[in-house]
């Protein structure tokens, strides 16, 4: 083997990408308030004494595989992906689903099929469907003053202070504000002039999913992802948007809006670009990439949830040795392939 | 301008070509002894020609080519055979070989050199003088030179490349080679051109040797041979990886560069055909840089057989953090196991490996399959199943996923971020199949056997059964047959034979045969004509 190597390690990897989340957590916290690092916290902490019990119950040494990082990448994922004021049991257990079932029970790092993060999501909104979709909004976040105090408070106890009311604290999600209204048979143009929607997406949401792109562009310049499985994604979910909102502008939101909010950004270049669940060959990079972009907008338009971008990575992420097998790139020396 | 053409991935690691690249060529002088292996190239190996106390004169043969891929083993100095008998061998676990060693007497008397008149003889006359010469490639593989020189079937190898590019980190030997003896390298060149009646003779060199170039250039003039500078990019100078640069095309998988109409050489190859056609002189010597954790790193003219111990003590005092010493380039190369084996006409390079300078790599963790070593891959492989399948013991899925086109280069390796030695999952399956396929073919071959064996005893059997049947049965009852009573049978053949003579037909050449012949004759005969009119029978029907 090679007596030299490049200065690389997993861990360095997965610093880097939580460097590159922290763009997005700074805008999140701005937003959203401080339950965020509460959520972070919960799920870190979480996933780093799980993570420690498995492998310690599997017989690994510890020290190495807890200093790779890559417990604390889920972790992180996982807490921008929950509701930010969900109670705390709720981001613990999604946690020690991700890592004991999702990552551990499947191999570990490295030969988990599903991405974790995602499990640990999937598995809590079907389970408790309720205090998943009880997210804050900007609104209604502004008028209530909710100190970080009161956020932990909450999170701990499930009680909020008495001038509060949980029902005035939540609201749907723009993405779900867009299907309830669509259902009732408002148009797109109208229901986008409700105080949820920002310039484009949701209020807030939409920088959110600028600071997603701005660390998303960290990983390709450090090349820690390639462009395929991103671009491939936002390319046709956008496409997918453009050629239904120009065939109805009043039933199908703007390929913009479609980007800026739920978990496109997120999903793009953060969790799609998981390179262990996801698919390994640069063609089979980009159909991934667009199967997770067609499914988010399918699930988004006509499916049972508002967003849909955990369901379609974990879909994409069954299909992973299908596509690898049949994207094999041609070998030097070899003729096309043939099959 | 040539336009270049890119391969796949490849990597840039630190190329510490100027510690050993600042200082001419310098002639190492005469070892103490010298250890001469017969297997320094690819194939069969050489055959002794000397018996121990023989005096040998430099460049004398000493081991003869052994078959059509071999070639011959000289003296590299005069002196006494002092030894022949198994030695380590600079291989990775120092297996030993038959080595022929010397002591050399100092006068460093050479043979009667004479030049080669190559134009006005027999190509294969040439090739086969460079075998006796002992040509093999000296860029790593060492394949015997007059079987590459041979366009075989073809009229001609359109294009000769030589390759320059010495693409590995710390390795300069081919760039001072380059540097200082352009002229004959291109006069090496002319000769190989003529042999293959290539039309066009390509030099390939990494653009981080400027002063290579601007001297090979010059050294080309008016012959119009074309230098042509190549991105430094590893592993630019693989074969295949130099081929795709210059040509565009690709050596097919499994196939020759022939069979696009290429041949390959490295310039340090045609220097040493030029010093054998033009000068009569064999290859005794070749250029080793020798670097790394020594004081005075440098490259010198080593002859074959220096033992690597009083090699490396020419560059100074021998640090102590130094571990082993690297044969071959840190990307291709393997540390040697021991310094007490000698210089062969393979190594280009002895790196002296400190912690410091090649820090054991952290401890493998599980591959997380981020495909940094598919984009790295010159091959276009994608490493990350073949580990998975070779780690699997999954050989056959390996092999379809192409495991026998990785070239081993280490590029996956040099980027791996979980640093696992992947290379050598791949060794590891390739020995393995390579394994299974003879013992499989062992197997087949014992099988046959076996069958053959029992055919045998069954047919010996049934004979010894069929003949004690016979003896029984004759002696009991001789006459119970009529069909075997000669008497009987003899009156038989003779009304035959009088009816056939009526009949007007008289076989030939049946006075002299006994009844059972004739009989037999006659049989075959009867089932000729009922073949012959089944035949008949056959053809006529419509088809």
């Amino acid at each position: 083997m090679a007596f030299v190597s490049t200065p690389t390690s997993v861990s360095a990897v997965m610093l880097k990408v939580l460097f590159a989340l922290v763009p997005a957590i700074a805008v999140y916290q701005l937003y959203f308030g401080p339950a965020i690092l509460v959520s972070i916290v919960l799920a870190s902490v979480t996933a780093i004494v799980a993570e420690a019990l498995m492998l310690r119950l599997r017989g690994f040494p510890i020290r190495p595989f807890l200093l790779d990082g890559s417990a604390l990448v889920t972790a992180w994922l996982l807490a921008l992906s929950m509701p930010p004021l969900a109670p705390w049991w709720l981001i613990v257990l999604a946690t020690l689903f991700a890592i004991v079932v999702a990552k551990h029970l499947y191999g570990g790092l490295g030969n988990n099929l599903f991405n974790p993060a995602m499990v640990g999501y999937a598995v809590m909104l079907i389970s408790f469907p309720a205090q998943m979709t009880q997210w804050p909004t900007l609104t209604t976040l502004a008028q209530a003053h909710l100190s970080f105090a009161d956020t932990l408070h909450y999170i701990f106890s499930g009680t909020l202070p008495v001038s509060l009311k949980l029902d005035a604290l939540t609201m749907a999600t723009p993405l779900d504000t867009l299907r309830t209204q669509l259902l009732l048979g408002r148009g797109v143009s109208d229901i986008s002039n409700m105080p949820v929607f920002g310039y484009v997406g949701g209020k807030g949401g939409e920088f959110l999913a600028l600071a997603y792109l701005a660390g998303g562009a960290y990983l390709l310049q450090q090349r820690l992802i390639s462009w395929h499985i991103p671009v491939a994604f936002i390319a046709a979910l956008s496409l997918l948007a453009l050629g239904f909102h120009a065939y109805d502008a009043a039933r199908y939101a703007t390929p913009w809006f479609q980007l800026a909010s739920g978990g496109a950004m997120l999903g793009a270049f953060f969790i799609a670009t998981d390179p262990v669940t996801g698919a390994t060959t640069p063609k089979g990079k980009i159909i991934f990439g667009a199967g997770i972009g067609l499914l988010v907008f399918v699930i988004r338009t006509w499916g049972g949830y508002p967003d849909g971008v955990a369901f379609a990575v974990l879909i994409l992420n069954m299909c992973v040795p299908l596509i690898d097998a049949y994207t094999q790139p041609r070998v030097f020396g070899h003729g096309e392939r043939k099959s | 301008m040539r336009t270049l053409y890119q391969f796949h991935g490849g990597v840039h690691p630190a190329e510490h070509k100027q510690e050993s690249s600042a200082h001419p060529i310098v002639m190492a002088p005469l070892p103490t002894q010298l250890i001469v292996p017969l297997q320094q190239h690819i194939g069969q190996r050489a055959k002794p020609l000397v018996q121990i106390g023989d005096r040998v004169l430099k460049g004398q043969m000493i081991g003869q080519a052994d078959g059509a891929t071999s070639c011959a083993v000289h003296a590299p100095t005069s002196g006494s055979v002092s030894a022949i008998e198994m030695m380590p061998m600079p291989h990775p676990s120092s297996l030993p070989d038959l080595c022929i060693s010397i002591t050399p007497d100092g006068a460093d008397e050479w043979i009667t050199r004479t030049a080669l008149d190559y134009q006005n003889m027999n190509p294969g006359e040439v090739r086969n003088r460079l075998r006796d010469f002992g040509l093999a490639g000296l860029g790593g593989a060492v394949f015997p030179s007059h079987v590459k020189l041979n366009p075989g079937k073809l009229d001609k190898v359109p294009t000769l490349i030589l390759n320059g590019a010495e693409c590995e980190p710390w390795i300069t030997c081919d760039d001072l080679l380059m540097r200082e003896r352009a002229a004959e390298i291109i006069a090496g060149a002319k000769i190989m051109q003529y042999l293959l009646s290539a039309d066009a003779v390509l030099i390939g060199i990494e653009d981080n040797k400027p002063q290579a170039i601007a001297a090979m250039r010059a050294a080309c003039a008016a012959t119009g041979f074309e230098v042509i500078a190549v991105p430094t990019r590893y592993p630019s100078g693989g074969a295949k990886q130099l081929t795709k640069i210059l040509t565009g095309k690709e050596p097919p998988s499994g196939g020759r560069s022939t069979d696009i109409g290429v041949q390959i050489f490295n310039v340090a190859t045609a220097y040493s055909v030029a010093r054998a056609v033009l000068h009569g002189e064999p290859m005794i010597s070749r250029i080793v840089t020798v670097t790394g954790n020594v004081e005075q790193p440098r490259n010198y003219e080593v002859l074959l057989g220096t033992p690597v111990k009083e090699l490396v003590a020419l560059t100074g005092k021998q640090r102590n953090d130094t571990q082993s010493y690297i044969m071959g380039g840190p990307m291709m190369g393997f540390a040697l196991p021991t310094d007490n084996v000698p210089v062969i006409k393979a190594s280009n390079c002895l790196i002296a490996s400190s912690p410091s300078l090649f820090p054991a790599p952290p401890p493998a963790l599980p591959c997380i399959r981020c495909t940094q070593c598919a984009q790295a891959c010159p091959v276009n492989l994608q490493p990350q199943d073949l580990y998975w399948f070779s780690r699997g013991r999954e050989f056959g899925k390996a092999q379809e996923y192409n495991l026998f086109d990785c070239i081993e280069c280490g590029c996956c390796d040099y980027v791996c971020p979980s640093h696992i030695p992947l290379v050598q999952y791949y060794r590891f399956a390739k020995s393995e199949i390579w394994a299974r396929e003879r013992e499989k073919q062992q197997a087949d071959l014992a099988r046959e056997r076996h069958e053959f064996r029992l055919a045998r005893i069954e047919r010996e059997k049934k004979e010894r059964a069929d003949k004690l049947a016979a003896k029984t049965q004759g002696s009991k009852a001789p006459a119970a047959n009529a069909d075997i009573d000669p008497k009987k049978a003899a009156i038989q053949a003779a009304i035959e034979r009088a009816k056939l003579k009526r009949s007007g037909v008289t076989p030939k050449n049946v006075e002299n045969l006994s009844v059972e012949t004739l009989k037999e004759i006659d049989e075959i005969e009867a089932r000729r004509t009922q073949l012959k009119q089944a035949m008949e029978k056959q053809s006529d029907s419509p088809k």
